[in-house]
């Protein structure tokens, strides 16, 4: 069976009834949806309108929406092991065995962390940065699409290893020794490293592209000072991602070459250190967390002053504490390992510097503070996030304070103390902004509302089930109970693990409520349709086109005439401009991310699983597809002015 | 000044006036900047890259396991000469660069085809090299010092390699489509991408090789 290197029909987990009921509802899902569209005929339209679609608004969307689907994957994850945990005490089994178990918690912080709030937060950042900065696209829109269907063949590739092969069973992070071939002989490391590398590169390819387009394409006035809140984070957010993420493909690269080619950069033998992986995946993982965080903080600082009827409080104090942020983020690494035995003075450098890093971040929630202070507070379902991440991303940041010092850690670390820390600030810092970005730019983005009650349900059961959830876990923690046990015999913990357990399953009403949300708000679609193109009474500029908005953004791009350029507008302190129209040049659509994903998928697929000829193949066929664009892409079309007079009567 | 650059993907129309384009005043910048500018971002994050080669390499040139050392393999006269091949080729491209703008075919492609000849020596003396350490019993599953250093070195010829074959498609470019816009932008990426390997090069000469022989 050489001719398909080590796949066999072995690789199919028949013997594991669970995932073969999730493939069996998985495929049948995909099928009836790919049947749907068939028969219906949508096809071309998805083809044209947003498979090969290089508008950024588009691309944006399908980022989220990528990021909404994995939601239910990782949550699936998330409450099996917790359904797990509530029963596995004593002579209780649980249902799931160690093997099975292991590849869950590997497999649901890689699909969170990676293809759940990264996408959505890329999404958002696509979606409204251009618009906010009054320009018409990215820098670069072909490569935007060739970063998204990057991300997507990642994706594809994670969620291949549920039915062909296995995950990897060694936690989101891969640590050598245990993830080198030695001792992890399987497919599940390979998934893991080909899916990370693949959609690395497409998050690279977009933070490049996103950083030019902040520091290159403005409307005309648009200065640093004048720039929304969430352009400067988004800036800060892609300056780290450019700055981090090669050093993940470095790594990762690293522990690939020790599992392929037996290289010894991080293996027991002949010189390898483990801790030589530690450091340089925390050298970017920290980095990371803050790649995330802080287009996190720009949605609130967006929300909270719209919804306050005032300028965000402290604008420039909120730039400087953004790139204070994004500097001090690279050096704080080492406190995701102070146990390494680095000794006592390096610890206390990290110890303070984490500490430091908190200052800016509570210069930021003092701003949000006095930002609603005596403002006309309107509790919109985005500020209902706001408002529920305020005091959670506060207790979340304190907890991660404590973890800062260095004694204190020796104690918890690798205890559900830390879960519950970082699921503290990641649910409510970052998961609680995406679900805000969504609501409050859903109406842009389509021309109607979401419905009001079912996003307010999902708030209350969100809010109540991750304190319900997570709450209990800090007191496990403090009790000695470590991470990813899969068996324990203390029974005091096992109330506590029901009551978590329960949170999971408000999380889950969370979850139907949001899916309700938007089954509901298409029906009522009519009902719920904004005219105005502004239906929040917003400040930015993406408020002050229609919506869902021309492939142009804007008929004329906008004269910025100071910070909150929209506001200014409406109260008539900028002047209207009727310049006149000028011819638009679009760029057009192009199958060459799509195309090009499908064969980066394939040879993805053939290194998992040590198909040769067929990595060679995909290889050269992507090179190909490659040289078809550079010779034959076409040029951008004009939209000339009597056309675009026709398409924008209001203009 | 208002209007005056009414699309983001037109040349700057401001006639010079005001603010440099893409920094404020002037309105979006004009193509060949951001591309520019794009690629320059790219080539900062590849170079962070190889910083991650670099630190392991630091951290683990020590670990021979018993094998050899840097100063018992490393021999300074051939890698001399690969590196004179590498930074001539460095000028060579920056000449091609220069007759790539005043759009004269036949000198792109004598200049080009002298780069693309330095670079090929450069790495043929390199695999050359690779392979001795290799037939020497020193290859990259001897030890971790070994494996950085055929990582290490072995990324930088890669990248090598992949702008020689960039280099050959340019030259198809320039021969079927023309000094196009899109043709000349693409040949200001290619030598920002051959300068920036040469910077590599130089860290990795001083790192590895300098220090290498010092023991």
């Amino acid at each position: 069976m050489t001719l398909l290197g080590r796949l066999s029909w072995d690789a199919i987990p028949l013997h594991e009834p669970i995932v073969m009921v999730t493939a069996g509802v998985l495929f049948v899902v995909l099928l009836g949806t790919g049947a749907t569209v068939l028969l219906k005929g949508w096809l071309p339209y998805l083809w044209r309108e947003w498979i090969t679609s290089v508008d950024h608004k588009r691309i944006g969307v399908m980022y989220c929406l990528l990021a909404l689907v994995m939601l239910i994957r990782g949550f699936a994850d998330a409450l099996m092991m917790r359904s797990h945990q509530a029963m596995a005490v004593g002579a209780g089994k649980g249902f799931l065995p160690p093997d099975h178990y292991d590849q869950i918690f590997s497999a649901h912080g890689t699909i969170m962390i990676f293809f759940v709030a990264m996408p959505f937060m890329i999404g958002l950042m696509n979606f409204a940065v251009p618009l906010q900065l009054g320009v018409r696209d990215v820098a670069f829109p072909t490569l935007n699409s060739v970063s998204f269907w990057l991300t997507a063949t990642g994706v594809l590739l994670i969620n291949t290893s549920l039915v062909v092969g296995e995950f990897a069973r060694t936690g989101w992070l891969v640590y050598p020794p245990l993830s080198e071939r030695a001792f992890s002989p399987g497919v599940g490391v390979d998934y893991y490293l080909w899916a990370l590398q693949i959609s690395g590169a497409g998050t690279l390819l977009g933070g490049i592209n996103l950083v030019t387009t902040i520091l290159k394409m403005r409307a005309p006035g648009m200065r640093y000072t004048r720039m929304p809140i969430f352009c400067w984070t988004a800036l800060a957010s892609n300056l780290l991602i450019v700055a981090a993420f090669p050093i993940l493909t470095a790594t990762l690269a690293m522990l690939t070459l020790d599992r392929y080619l037996g290289f010894h950069f991080f293996t027991n033998e002949a010189g390898g250190n483990q801790m030589l992986f530690v450091n340089l995946i925390w050298a970017w993982g920290h980095p990371e967390v803050y790649i995330l965080v802080l287009p996190a903080f720009g949605v609130f600082s967006e929300v909270i002053a719209t919804f306050s009827g005032k300028p965000l409080f402290g604008y420039r104090s909120m730039v400087l504490a953004t790139l204070a942020i994004c500097i001090l983020s690279f050096m704080v690494w080492l406190h995701h390992f102070f146990t390494m035995g680095a000794g006592a003075d390096v610890n206390g450098v990290f110890g303070v510097m984490t500490m430091i890093i908190a200052v800016p971040t509570g210069v930021k929630v003092f701003n949000w503070l006095f930002t609603m202070y005596g403002g006309r507070l309107r509790f919109e379902v985005p500020m209902l996030w706001a408002v529920a991440f305020i005091p959670t991303f506060v207790v979340g940041g304190m907890t991660g304070v404590l973890l800062a010092v260095p004694p204190a850690d020796f104690v918890l670390h690798n205890s559900v103390f830390l879960v519950a820390h970082f699921h503290n600030v990641i649910i409510g810092g970052v998961l609680f902004a995406a679900f805000a970005g969504y609501t409050y730019w859903f109406p842009k983005a389509f021309g109607f509302r979401l419905h009001d009650g079912w996003g307010r349900a999902a708030v209350v059961l969100w809010v109540s089930g991750f304190y319900l959830a997570f709450m209990p876990l800090y007191a496990l923690g403090l009790m000695g109970m470590t991470r990813r046990l899969q068996h324990y015999d203390n029974p005091a913990w096992q109330p506590w693990l029901i009551a978590a357990w329960l949170g999971a399953l408000l999380i889950l009403g969370g979850i139907a409520s949001l899916a309700m949300q938007l089954y509901v708000s298409v029906r009522e679609r009519r009902s719920l349709a904004d005219e105005s193109g502004d239906p929040w009474d917003g400040r930015t500029l993406e408020w002050a086109t229609r919506s869902p908005p021309p492939p142009w953004n804007f008929a004329r791009l906008p004269q910025v005439e100071g910070r909150d350029a929209l506001a200014l507008m409406k109260r008539g302190e900028a002047e209207a401009t009727p310049d006149p129209l000028e011819p638009i040049e679009m760029p057009r659509n192009s199958a060459y991310g799509f195309v090009g994903a499908f064969f980066t998928y394939i040879t993805g697929f053939a290194l998992v699983w040590q198909i040769w000829w067929l990595v060679v193949l995909g290889l050269l066929a992507g090179f190909a597809t490659t040289l078809w664009i550079a010779w034959y892409q076409p040029g951008e079309r004009e939209i000339g002015v009597e056309e675009l007079r026709a398409l924008e009567p209001a203009a | 000044m208002s209007g005056e650059i009414a699309d983001p993907r037109h040349e700057d129309r401001s006639g010079g006036k005001g603010d440099p384009p893409g920094h404020g005043e002037g309105g979006p910048a004009p193509k060949q900047v951001t591309v520019a500018f794009g690629f320059w971002i790219f080539l900062l994050s590849d170079i962070i890259m190889f910083s991650g080669l670099f630190a392991s390499y630091a951290v683990l040139a020590p670990n021979t396991a018993g094998g050899p050392a840097g100063s018992e393999l490393f021999e300074l006269r051939l890698v001399f000469v690969e590196t004179l091949c590498l930074l001539f080729s460095s000028f060579t491209c920056g000449v091609m660069s220069i007759m790539a703008v005043k759009q004269r075919a036949g000198a792109t492609y004598l200049w080009a085809g002298l780069t693309a000849l330095l670079g090929l020596s450069f790495l043929a003396i390199e695999l050359y090299e690779l392979t001795h350490l290799v037939l020497e019993g020193a290859g990259p599953t001897r030890s971790a010092f070994l494996s950085a250093l055929f990582t290490l070195v072995g990324a930088h010829g890669l990248h090598v390699a992949a702008g020689l074959a960039w280099l050959t498609v340019m030259m198809g470019q320039v021969a079927t489509l023309g000094f196009t816009d899109a043709v000349q932008r693409r040949l200001l990426c290619f030598g920002l991408y051959w300068h920036a390997l040469d910077i590599i090069w130089v860290a990795l000469f001083t790192v590895v090789y300098l220090y290498g022989v010092m023991g």
